[in-house]
């Protein structure tokens, strides 16, 4: 039991109060989608069209579709493939990028210097656009688009691992334990990729986020998940509600898109280590006094 | 600074030439020929699709016709729209000012709110910062196709202020038609300038040289504008080249979104249709539009700072 209150203690604490509240609106996300079938009041695909266009009630807590479709259990049901696409890009951009960027940091010289020059070249691709592409070639579903985007979101995490581990690749240790004859596979994955974690994570929350934000897109084009199925891209394109002035019905998902991304990204900030924004600060930083001195420059300008 | 713009230009040509590669090559290898799109359901004879593979190419190896593209391009000759039979120029060429006049009002929107609310921000810590702050970590988490949703559903439906979808005849109509899908473009970007801006300034603000040129009794005015300012521009320049380049991404979402007849639209309903020749023409534009605006940032990055000249390159 005390353990457990401890480990809470260190989490809120590594979190703050932006990263905790983020926490538990994903976590609830999560749930809603695993346990959809179990939390949905209603079939999201059940129509029934005295309904069409109910407003909030007992019977639909948030109304229903053009179709009579129960909004609520379509949100809770859309969330499965919201999160399964982005978490799939997520996965293979970092089962890809994560040993190349370690090896290229490792090896450096003319392995860094391909390795750097294939990811500059996917990266001057909008992954947008690669996707787009893809379903040109292959017809439209969740897995071209998953695989575009995959491929574009490689270079976005492998720089970012890159980075980190050359920082950690001249530092002593390193050195220490090669001297110790260690290899070269036990060193980057159990030392360097070890200390490199945090920055991992929080940068790979931040593109699933981003992921997120792509395959609602390519949704609502119509170009990934397909029209019955629930999902939170469909849902927004819905363009006959929105033009008959039932906006609930296509700005409610994109409510959930936004607050998905934003706890995604105010989560993978706090996790990689960056400094929350003044605001979200609960005390003042020390060197207060001293920054309203320098700021003051400004201010009077 | 000449040798600079050599190698930017040797860059941007060499990702042109690839990133062509890879989309004529992709397009042509894909599953299912691409003259099934003239025949539709109808089962040809041997005979006339034959005929058809020979009037479009298709019977010559793959590296000839890319060739033939090429050269064609290069001249001006984008091929032939597969299903409506118009030269894709003509179908490109409209499209094209009309997405240029998007990005353009969508960026003037972006730089004059976003810099603003940056510097903003920087300068007046504490509560307006906070705001400011606030507002747009929730603005840069919000997709184009939302915020289009939105505009929509209040400016065009509620207030019928703004056409909802389409734009009108001449340059005021087509203007006023752009008005909501760029701002539907700018929702995102403006936040992140405004975010790079506040930091870059800030970071700026607490260094030494300021408090070193305050301290000789500079005018405010000066410091901020030639020691603040100038040293906070190279991290938002990257910043609105990025941006720019991904307005043009955008624009697949947004012209879709509102309708509006430009090359992003005209991409999605060339995918759908699967008109090969234009959706390769579409996307090397954007391609190249994506390439130069980020060649663009580092160029003017040169002119600004006078030490990137001298490194010769920034990347």
């Amino acid at each position: 039991m005390n353990s457990v209150k401890s480990t809470w203690k260190r989490l809120n604490k590594a979190l703050g109060r932006s990263g905790m509240l983020s926490l538990a609106f994903l976590v609830a996300v999560l749930l809603a989608a695993v346990l959809a079938p179990l939390v949905a009041p209603a079939d999201p695909n059940q129509s029934s069209l005295l309904d069409a266009y109910a407003g909030p009630s007992g019977t639909h807590l948030l109304g229903a579709d053009g179709i009579g479709r129960d909004l609520f259990s379509r949100l809770i049901f859309g969330a499965r493939t919201s999160l399964l696409g982005p978490a799939l890009v997520v996965g293979v951009a970092l089962f890809v990028g994560i040993p190349l960027a370690l090896l290229a940091s490792w090896y450096g010289g003319w392995v860094d210097g391909v390795v750097a020059r294939v990811f500059d070249l996917v990266y001057a691709l909008p992954g947008l656009l690669l996707a787009v592409l893809t379903v040109a070639l292959f017809g439209p579903g969740l897995t071209p688009a998953v695989v575009a985007l995959s491929v574009a979101y490689i270079p976005f995490l492998a720089r970012i691992v890159r980075a980190a581990a050359r920082q950690q690749r001249v530092s002593p240790y390193v050195d220490a334990l090669a001297v110790q004859g260690f290899g070269v596979l036990r060193i980057t994955v159990r030392h360097i990729l070890r200390n490199i974690t945090p920055v991992v994570v929080g940068q790979a929350a931040i593109a699933f986020g981003y992921a997120l934000l792509d395959l609602a897109s390519l949704s609502y084009l119509g170009l990934a998940v397909q029209a019955p199925t629930p999902d939170w891209g469909v849902m927004v394109s819905d363009s006959d509600a929105m033009l008959k002035g039932y906006w609930l019905q296509v700005l409610a998902p994109g409510v959930l898109i936004v607050l998905t991304v934003l706890a995604l990204t105010v989560l993978g900030a706090r996790i990689s280590g960056e400094k929350p924004p003044g605001y979200l600060r609960r005390r003042p930083p020390k060197t207060v006094a001293a920054e309203k001195n320098r700021t003051t420059v400004g201010a009077a300008a | 600074m000449g040798r600079l713009l050599l190698q930017r230009l040797g860059g941007l040509l060499t990702t042109l030439f690839l990133s062509s590669i890879v989309i004529f090559g992709s397009l042509y290898l894909a599953p299912g020929s691409p003259e099934n799109v003239i025949f539709g359901s109808r089962t040809p004879t041997a005979a006339a699709r034959a005929a058809v593979r020979h009037r479009l190419h298709l019977d010559q190896p793959l590296p000839v016709r890319y060739w033939d593209w090429l050269t064609g391009v290069l001249h001006g000759d984008l091929g032939t729209s597969m299903v409506t039979g118009q030269p894709v120029v003509d179908r490109v060429g409209s499209g094209l000012s009309t997405t240029l006049l998007l990005v353009l009002m969508s960026m003037i929107m972006v730089v004059v709110l976003g810099l603003t609310m940056g510097l903003v921000a920087a300068l007046l810590p504490g509560r307006v910062d906070g705001v400011v702050n606030a507002l747009t970590s929730v603005t840069v988490t919000i997709p184009s196709f939302v915020a289009s949703a939105l505009l929509i559903s209040v400016f065009a439906v509620q207030l019928g202020w703004f056409p909802a979808s389409g734009i009108g005849q001449g340059f005021a109509g087509k203007v006023q038609g752009l008005v909501l899908p760029a701002v539907a473009l700018a929702v995102l970007s403006c936040g992140f300038l405004a975010r790079v801006t506040r930091n870059a300034v800030r970071d700026q603000l607490e260094r030494e040289h300021v408090q070193t040129a305050l301290v000789r009794g500079l005018p405010r005015r000066t410091v901020l504008r030639s020691h603040v300012l100038r040293n906070a521009m190279p991290p938002i320049i990257t910043a609105v080249g990025l941006l720019a380049a991904g307005t043009f991404a955008s624009t697949l979402v947004v012209e879709s979104a509102f309708a509006v007849p430009g090359i992003g639209q005209l991409t999605i309903q060339s995918v759908a249709q699967k008109d090969f020749p234009v959706v390769q023409a579409v996307a090397l534009m954007l391609v190249a539009a994506f390439v130069v605006c980020n060649a663009a940032s580092d160029l003017i990055q040169a002119v600004v700072d006078p030490r990137l000249r001298e490194a010769g390159s920034t990347s």
